[in-house]
């Protein structure tokens, strides 16, 4: 971006422009984002560990670190391999994957209500999954697809009624017309649900809530696939990103073919929400609090799809290992807690950002 | 400026007595044309349902019930349901149209604010923690609820220098909506039995409800729906703007508190009676400001007169579509409501909102 001559290293306001040479491969990294997602990097290690060696059968961080390196005796890698692995890993991705495809929303839209959580596709998603419950009986698998399908019918639907010729998508009304859809989804979920037996009701009730509950190396795989796809292309597109931030006309000016770095920004993080929802069930907030909590905490100007996808690993990491703690008889949808958590937060972001007269 | 797109700001007529008046009579005569219409409606949802009754049987049967099976049904059930819907569709219309026009803001509405969230979520504490399923009680805890929900997104939207804007109240009214929603999540999944209550009511249901709720709820609409109409005056001069009508000498404080008030009591009692039901509020003012232009005088009318007719017309609807069983009338206000809201989306230039 800023170009300068000579030193491989320059310094800006913005951090330190650091150049490879023979590659033309140029970053911008500003040391504290590095410090911040390493702190954050530390602290999911941290509870990681944490969350794997506690429960009815406990381990110390010792047992289990060696247990994970193939250590311990065979039950306590049973216990690990089989439950508690997959579940922290699961938790670890679906929070990353819903951070920064979160922040590629808030970004597009130009709005930090701009998550999937309010553009409505995750109700879509719902829908689905609520349909294969209730209806269908399907099981977990058939629930998955039933979310996927339902979540990018939904995002193709609201997408084409946000369009329009001459202006294309625009920020506000995407996520206006994404509320009317998610009214008529609502509608639809509540339908089901009083049509449905208690107890499929009921476990369509704790899915919409997002839950990690008997989360296995099933939802692992696909979540890590479109995860390891998309993020790359997310930092890539970084440029094209922050252009997108400081409006269309000043994008357009900078040489960014904005329809088209919109579209594949958009179609990728609907892709990236719907692998993840259907994994776990659109778990509430994290989408909308993570991109905004890891932009306070770095101080960054852009998008920082980086350290808001390792904010809501770390959010839904630590979520999860409350939800399973807070009552002892009953495990808590993971949802809850994160949705009162970043509902507080949310509603404490727009009185003091609105205050400092900024909207 | 952006504020006042639908309650459109000044609306200085030149005074031109004699067409004034041709207008005014006019809009009285299409005011009577939609209570008559409404009185139609009325009559369509006491005689369709799962049972059809001939209209001058159902006439009889109003007037002298001759304990009959058919006359149980329409004391029973047909006439407590049918005066719901007029009390409650008027509560949502009366306090969309005021929220609209207090906010200045077209796509205001209580579902959207987060004031039927706020009941929504009082009702399910009181039945999952304290146990309370009368609905005398329950009325109360939402009253509390829509209180609350109103001076949260109130205070929150207003704490920018240029006060609450149409689009801060939509954003803080969304935010606690979804905040309050994580919390009634986590009560229906730790509790199914509440759960099982919550489904049904959740949908809105106008049906299964006896005379005793009607009672109930309809102080609290009249004194809200005449507070409504009183505010008439004071919110044609806050159409102009804040600055404007203090500069008038109007009390916008004053008048901003009372609709609140007037608010929290029309949605409360509205939504502890029959559950959330979104759009009627949204879009019935909408309706309402296409016939009888800006003029909150016939705008608060008109709403409170049209709101129960859609609601009729959802509710005899999801009694015929899936007849012999029925569709919850909020479900069909919502799939009503939706194209409707989205139109007004795409139809207004990105600024105005």
């Amino acid at each position: 971006m800023v170009k300068k001559p000579a030193p491989d290293q320059v310094r800006t306001g913005l951090g330190q422009i650091v150049r490879v040479p023979g590659v033309g491969i140029t970053l911008r990294v500003a040391p504290r984002v590095l410090v911040v997602v390493g702190i954050l990097l530390v602290l999911t290690v941290a509870v990681f560990v944490l969350a794997v060696g506690t429960g009815t059968y406990k381990m110390s961080p010792g047992e289990v670190v060696s247990a994970l390196f193939g250590g311990g005796d065979d039950a306590q890698r049973f216990i690990i391999e089989t439950i508690r692995l997959p579940r922290a890993i699961t938790a670890i991705l679906v929070g990353a994957a819903l951070g920064a495809a979160g922040a590629v929303f808030q970004s597009v839209t130009r709005n930090p209500l701009g998550s999937p959580d309010i553009i409505g596709f995750t109700s879509g998603a719902s829908a689905g999954a609520v349909l294969q419950i209730v209806v269908f009986d399907g099981g977990s698998g058939a629930v998955a697809v039933g979310a996927l399908l339902g979540g990018l019918g939904t995002a193709a639907v609201i997408w084409l009624l946000a369009y329009r010729g001459g202006e294309g998508i625009q920020g506000y009304r995407l996520i206006l017309v994404g509320v009317g859809v998610s009214f008529v989804m609502i509608a639809v979920i509540d339908y089901l649900q009083t049509r449905a037996k208690l107890e499929e009701a009921a476990q369509a009730n704790v899915w919409i809530t997002g839950t990690l509950n008997g989360r296995g190396w099933e939802q692992v795989v696909p979540v890590g696939i479109a995860l390891a796809v998309v993020l790359p292309i997310f930092f890539l597109m970084a440029r094209e990103l922050r252009m997108l931030e400081m409006g269309d006309d000043a994008a357009v000016a900078l040489g960014v073919r904005v329809g088209w770095a919109r579209n594949v920004l958009l179609l990728l993080a609907v892709v990236l929400t719907a692998v993840a929802t259907s994994a776990t069930g659109p778990v509430l907030f994290v989408a909308l609090s993570a991109p905004q909590i890891a932009r306070r905490l770095t101080a960054a100007t852009g998008p920082g799809v980086g350290a808001a996808a390792m904010t809501g690993a770390l959010l839904l990491l630590v979520s999860d290992f409350a939800a399973q703690r807070l009552f002892p008889d009953q495990q808590l949808a993971v949802g809850v807690v994160t949705g009162v958590l970043g509902g507080a937060y949310l509603i404490w972001l727009l009185a003091n950002e609105w205050r400092g007269g900024r909207a | 400026m952006s504020a006042s797109v639908t309650t459109s700001a000044p609306t200085v007529q030149p005074a031109a007595p004699a067409g004034t008046r041709r207008r005014g009579s006019l809009l009285t005569l299409g005011l009577l044309g939609c209570v008559a219409l409404l009185l139609v409606m009325v009559a369509v949802s006491i005689s369709v349902g799962a049972r059809s009754l001939p209209l001058d049987r159902v006439w009889s049967l109003v007037f002298s019930p001759d304990g009959s099976y058919d006359a149980i049904i329409v004391q029973d059930q047909r006439i407590p349901r049918t005066l719901l819907a007029l009390l409650v569709g008027g509560a949502l219309g009366a306090a969309g149209a005021l929220m609209q026009a207090l906010t200045r803001n077209p796509l205001a509405d209580p579902g959207i604010l987060g004031v039927n969230a706020g009941a929504a979520t009082a009702v399910v504490v009181a039945v999952a923690i304290f146990g309370y399923v009368e609905p005398a009680v329950q009325v109360w805890f939402a009253f509390l609820g829509a209180g609350l929900a109103t001076v949260i997104v109130y205070g929150v939207a207003s704490r920018g220098r240029s006060g609450a804007t149409p689009v801060r109240l939509a954003l803080a009214g969304i935010a606690l909506t979804f905040a309050l929603y994580a919390v009634v999540q986590g009560i229906t999944t730790l509790k199914p039995q509440v759960f099982n209550q919550y489904r049904y009511w959740q949908v809105g249901a106008l049906s299964g409800h006896d005379a005793s709720l009607v009672r109930q709820i309809t102080p609290f609409i009249v004194v809200g729906l005449v507070m409504t109409l009183a505010l008439a005056r004071p919110l044609n001069t806050l159409a102009l703007g804040d600055e404007m009508s203090r500069a008038l000498g109007a009390n916008v404080a004053r008048t901003r508190a009372l609709g609140a008030v007037a608010i929290t009591l029309l949605c409360g009692a509205a939504t502890a009676a029959v559950g959330p039901i979104t759009f009627i509020g949204l879009t019935i003012p909408h309706v309402a400001r296409a016939i009888a232009g800006p003029d909150q005088r016939w705008v608060l009318p008109y709403s409170v007169v049209l709101a129960p007719i859609l609601l009729l017309v959802a509710d005899v609807i999801g009694r015929i579509v899936t007849r012999p069983g029925e569709l919850q009338v909020a479900i069909v206000t919502a799939v009503i409501g939706a194209p409707v809201f989205i139109a007004i989306v795409r139809r207004r230039r990105i600024a105005q909102l």
